[in-house]
């Protein structure tokens, strides 16, 4: 983009800072924001709009600003910062946007980090109104804390120059912060924006650290701080947002907001124009105008809707010599490109005239920000006065102070600002002292009634396409026009309709215009259609403050197992279940996925294969009523199991669907060990506990998690036993002396060990547990007995061979233990268990409820994937679908399991997979495909 | 993000809770004798007031115990905190 040439305002003081804006070289001083320095180096276009790529200006000075969007490039790309809010430092280079940003291509190497904190007091704002609450709540002694989003204290007053108690207002709300700052329990965060405010006072601001030092931010700080706050009582002391009318041309460069270039001149010493015109509706622009004049800014005219302003403004721009042109509008900003006319015409109509300017000064009256307030769940009310919303009714301990519940004057804000510091203090239970005198201020001419003018109709003919409503989404009266003209009458389907509000100035400046345009449109007062509602974050934050340290491996624990580094050693790859680490295969040289599972289940069904089982769940159930409560947990009967044996359980919802299994151990009378899947053992320890303290307290049990506390090896194939016979001599590992379904106590590998005899695979196996910190010792000595390891893909397969299900994937929440083919795990004896009376519901007896089957399909080398729907052939009503899908060594085909409609009549029939235009057939069978009838796992 | 009172440990945040549903909904005395739609109802539905709600939380993250709140849906004001097995206070 071009800059327009323009002089260079080098006369100003400060130190002087070097940067680069869309590829050209300027200087700025210290305390400049980018706005400011751009304005000062003459740049006037800065952006171009997102939809309309319109050339767009500095239009604010401040968070509001919905024009002058620019991305920082260094030291970091950070996109879509308000040029009014990026403080410049020496090196900077940003580019102006045309809309939209973009994001960094390389991780961010910046820190972000979070407090937490608590007070009796948050102030939020540190203007007058919010100075003088925290002062006076500190001087009464309570924790306060002050945040404010500027670089400094002072808030409306650095842009005033007005001053307070004799002083400048920026030199006195300094000196306050610094008083403040003196107190043992007052914080005061600047460069802080809060920006969400919660339930029960939970507010939630982010603090800015280093952006402002460029290259020179230290390493070790933090860039951002998220702060989460709660507060006893909060007091928003957030200010006033001046807003605008709709006419014709006023998106140009050069259109800007009054209080803005206030502070341009005042605050920064910049002259934002040559010669300006102000429009406005109300007193705040003629200070503005006053202070511009004192400036060296020519006022063209003073155009002012109202017929009567102020007396004293009015004497004070006679005086010197300031045109005031009242019951006039702004018809249009002429310009190609940027302001360089003003058109004025007598609202009642009549020949308009053309002035020439390059600043155009608009103030259509000032908006509290109600933003937090309304998120903390405050309600808004329509203030005549203002013409604006101010806050009403609050359930939460909050209140607004100064300008942000309407106080027009600096009078006002500072005694506003001190009752509602003193009455957060009563509430807050201090001893509130006696007041302390008002600081004294300049003399306050008496105001005249503000008019509010909302839209200044085109010249005849002409349309309300360049009448802007929101500027950052290119919305115009006449796209408002159109949403109540397709019939929309509510202000949220208004908003949605044409995007007014919804870019990331939240509609600051536009928002209640949008509204007084919507209702202007209906017929009916904004009162009554009132605004969009208001919705955190105030202000955009970055997803990497609010990740602060949880980035990378800090974001979710990873958990491993005590033999996790044995299997890096041993080139495994893994698997994620839950936040576990699993080897998902051990490839060796030269193999893919497919030839090592092959190969490790060929070493599980032929020979001896060994398995890291200790990411299992293992709860201790513990107490004299342990078997008594695990009866009423599990379908089946666990209060029948001798001391040394164990037993297979499901675990379902009273609506009787599966919600867990796995192997109960009876250690004692009054002790078990219950195992669960690995992704499910934190939810059956809290189903326990909701159990016992919720329904059934006059049990006597206890149940501890006991799943770090134990390692486990699986060791599984014909060949265990004679494996598991050469490490525990000890042991009588015959099938007699250690049946299946048993535990024994013994040493393997001189470890103390409890050997337990099941099996996830059909195969002779032993599940072998050590004390964790034997894990390591024991995997090492196993597998130095020539035993291959495997990965879960591999157990994957045996299982599925087997029709055993892995509950979550082959079930879902709507499976019955009866559709999984496992009506013999529910017990008829028991009265009742966790269930039972779902059993006898109708819905769980139809016919044609998804049942667990096997599907070969007929190509057998063909592989299924899992998720895929199985209809009948020429049908295409979905049957069910595919859950578990892989190529069985043992079979010497693939083969699936799935959940099929009525899928155990239909063993024996031909099913077609639906894959896209393809259909592959399959036969549907059995769920157990794999020695059925469990000769290999018993012998 | 709620404060709530946990009876066992104090006010706390809502991170260190679980939610638990509507409470008062005992496990009937004896399923068996229920009629499926009485079962049903036990199963399937719950109430959903705007305003006070008598519900179920879990100090999970803390000291692992379940409790009942009061507590308005419509303003998230908790009203009262006790424990399981005592009545319902009365709100007025
Ligand atoms: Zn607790």
């Amino acid at each position: 983009m071009t800059a327009t040439e323009r002089p260079v305002q080098a006369d100003r003081p400060g130190e002087v800072l070097r940067f680069r804006f869309d590829g050209r070289d300027y200087e700025g001083r210290s305390g400049d924001t980018l706005a400011a320095a751009l304005l000062a180096s003459g740049v006037r276009r800065v952006a171009t709009s997102v939809k309309l790529g319109r050339p767009r200006g500095i239009f604010s000075a401040g968070v509001e600003e919905p024009n002058a969007l620019v991305q920082v490039e260094t030291p970091f790309p950070e996109p879509m910062l308000p040029a009014t809010t990026v403080e410049l430092y020496d090196g900077l280079v940003a580019t102006g946007l045309p809309g939209k940003g973009r994001l960094a291509d390389r991780p961010d190497p910046a820190r972000y980090d979070s407090v937490h904190a608590h007070c009796d007091v948050l102030v939020v704002g540190a203007g007058p109104a919010g100075l003088m609450a925290a002062a006076e709540a500190a001087r009464g002694g309570a924790r306060v804390i002050l945040a404010d989003e500027r670089p400094e204290p002072g808030g409306s007053l650095l842009g005033t120059a007005e001053t307070v108690d004799g002083l400048p207002g920026r030199r006195w709300a300094a000196e306050r912060a610094a008083e403040l700052g003196g107190f043992d329990d007052v914080r005061v965060l600047c460069r802080t924006t809060v920006f969400g405010h919660y339930d029960d006072n939970y507010v939630v601001a982010v603090e800015r650290r280093t952006n402002h030092l460029g290259a020179a931010a230290p390493a070790t700080m933090a860039r951002e701080r998220i702060w989460r706050i709660r507060a006893r009582r909060v007091v928003l002391a957030t200010g006033a947002h001046e807003r605008f009318p709709a006419f014709a041309g006023n998106d140009l460069p050069g259109v800007m907001l009054a209080g803005a270039a206030r502070a341009y001149v005042n605050q920064y010493g910049v002259r934002p124009g040559r010669r300006a015109v102000v429009f406005t509706t109300n007193d705040s622009a003629y200070p503005a105008a006053l202070d511009l004049a004192g400036a060296g800014i020519e006022i063209a005219a003073i155009v002012d809707v109202r017929r009567a302003p102020g007396e004293e403004w009015a004497r004070r721009c006679a005086e010197r010599d300031i045109e005031v042109r009242t019951g006039h509008v702004v018809r249009a900003a002429v310009g190609d490109g940027e302001v360089a006319a003003v058109s004025i015409a007598s609202e009642a109509g009549g020949q308009a005239r053309e002035v020439p300017a390059d600043l155009l000064l608009v103030s259509g009256g000032w908006t509290p920000v109600v933003h937090l307030f309304s998120q903390a769940g405050g309600a808004l009310r329509f203030d005549e006065e203002i013409g604006a919303f101010v806050p009403g009714e609050i359930r939460q301990a909050v209140e607004a102070a100064g300008s942000a519940r309407g106080v027009p004057t600096l009078s006002g804000c500072l005694r506003d600002g001190a009752e509602a510091g003193r009455r957060a203090l009563a509430a807050a239970g201090f001893a509130v002292p006696d007041p302390a005198p008002p600081p004294a201020v300049e003399h306050e001419p008496e105001a005249a009634p503000a008019r509010h003018l909302w839209l200044v109709p085109p010249a005849d003919g002409a349309d309300h396409r360049e009448h802007f409503v929101d500027l950052q989404r290119d919305v115009t009266v006449a796209d408002v026009l159109r949403a109540t003209g397709a019939g929309l009458r509510s202000v949220e389907h208004v908003k949605r309709y044409t995007t007014a509000g919804t870019a990331h100035d939240q509609g600051r400046t536009s928002g209640l215009l949008t509204s007084a345009i919507t209702a202007h449109a209906l017929g009916v007062d904004v009162a009554d259609l009132g605004v969009t509602t208001f919705r955190a974050p105030y202000a955009p934050v970055s997803f990497a403050a609010l990740a602060g340290r949880d980035r990378g491996s800090l974001h979710d624990p990873v958990r491993v197992t005590a033999m996790h580094d044995r299997h890096v050693d041993s080139g495994a790859l893994f698997e994620n279940v839950g936040q576990w680490k699993r080897p998902w295969y051990y490839p060796r040289e030269g193999e893919d996925m497919a030839a090592a599972v092959l190969r490790e289940c060929r070493a599980a069904r032929e020979d001896v294969a060994m398995m890291d089982a200790s990411t299992l769940g293992k709860i201790d159930v513990i107490g004299p009523d342990a078997a008594e409560f695990l009866d009423r947990l599990y379908t089946n009967m666990m209060s029948t199991l001798a001391v040394g044996s164990i037993r297979y359980g499901v675990m379902c919802r009273p609506d009787g669907m599966v919600f867990d299994d796995g192997t109960v151990i009876r250690l004692a009378d009054d002790r078990f060990l219950v195992t669960t899947t690995t992704g499910n053992a934190a939810a059956v320890l809290d189903w326990m506990e909701e159990w016992l303290q919720t329904e059934w307290p006059s049990l006597r049990v206890h149940c501890t998690s006991v799943t770090e506390q134990w390692a486990t090896v699986a060791l599984v194939g014909p060949r265990s036993r004679e494996v598991l016979a050469g490490l525990a001599p000890g042991l009588a590992v015959g099938n007699p002396s250690f049946p299946f379904m048993t535990w024994r106590d013994t040493e393997v590998a001189g470890i103390p060990a409890r050997v337990c005899r099941i099996s996830f695979s059909g195969e002779l196996a032993y599940e072998i547990n050590v004390r964790s910190w034997y894990g390591l010792a024991l995997w090492e000595a196993v597998e130095a007995a020539g035993v291959t390891p495997y990965g879960t893909e591999t157990m994957h397969v045996l299982r599925a061979e087997k029709g055993y299900p892995i509950i979550g994937q082959d079930t879902d929440g709507t499976v019955t233990p009866q559709d999984l083919g496992m009506a013999w795990v529910v017990s008829k004896k028991k009265p009742d268990f966790i269930g039972k009376r779902s059993f006898g519901r109708a819905d769980t007896a139809r016919p044609d409820r998804k049942q667990l089957v096997g599907l070969l399909p007929e190509d057998t080398g063909r592989l299924l994937p899992e998720g895929v729907h199985l209809v009948e052939p020429g049908g295409t009503r979905p049957l069910g679908h595919v859950t578990s899908s892989y190529r069985s060594a043992a079979l010497g085909r693939t083969f699936a399991l799935a959940l099929i409609s009525g899928g155990r009549e239909r063993i024996g029939a031909r099913l077609h997979a639906a894959m896209g235009a393809e259909t592959v057939p399959v036969t549907v069978a059995h769920h157990v495909l794999y020695d059925p009838e469990g000769a290999r796992r018993d012998g | 993000m709620l404060l709530i009172p946990c009876p066992w440990c104090g006010p706390r945040d809502e991170i260190e809770f679980h939610y638990g549903g509507q409470a008062h909904v005992a496990y009937p005395d004896d399923p068996a004798a229920l009629s499926d739609e009485e079962w049903a109802r036990y199963l399937f539905f719950r109430d959903n007031p705007k305003g006070p709600f008598a519900e179920r939380w879990s100090h999970s993250a803390g000291c692992r115990r379940w409790f009942n709140v009061v507590r308005d849906t419509a303003t998230n004001e908790i009203h009262a905190v006790y424990r399981i097995g005592e009545p319902r206070p009365v709100i007025a």
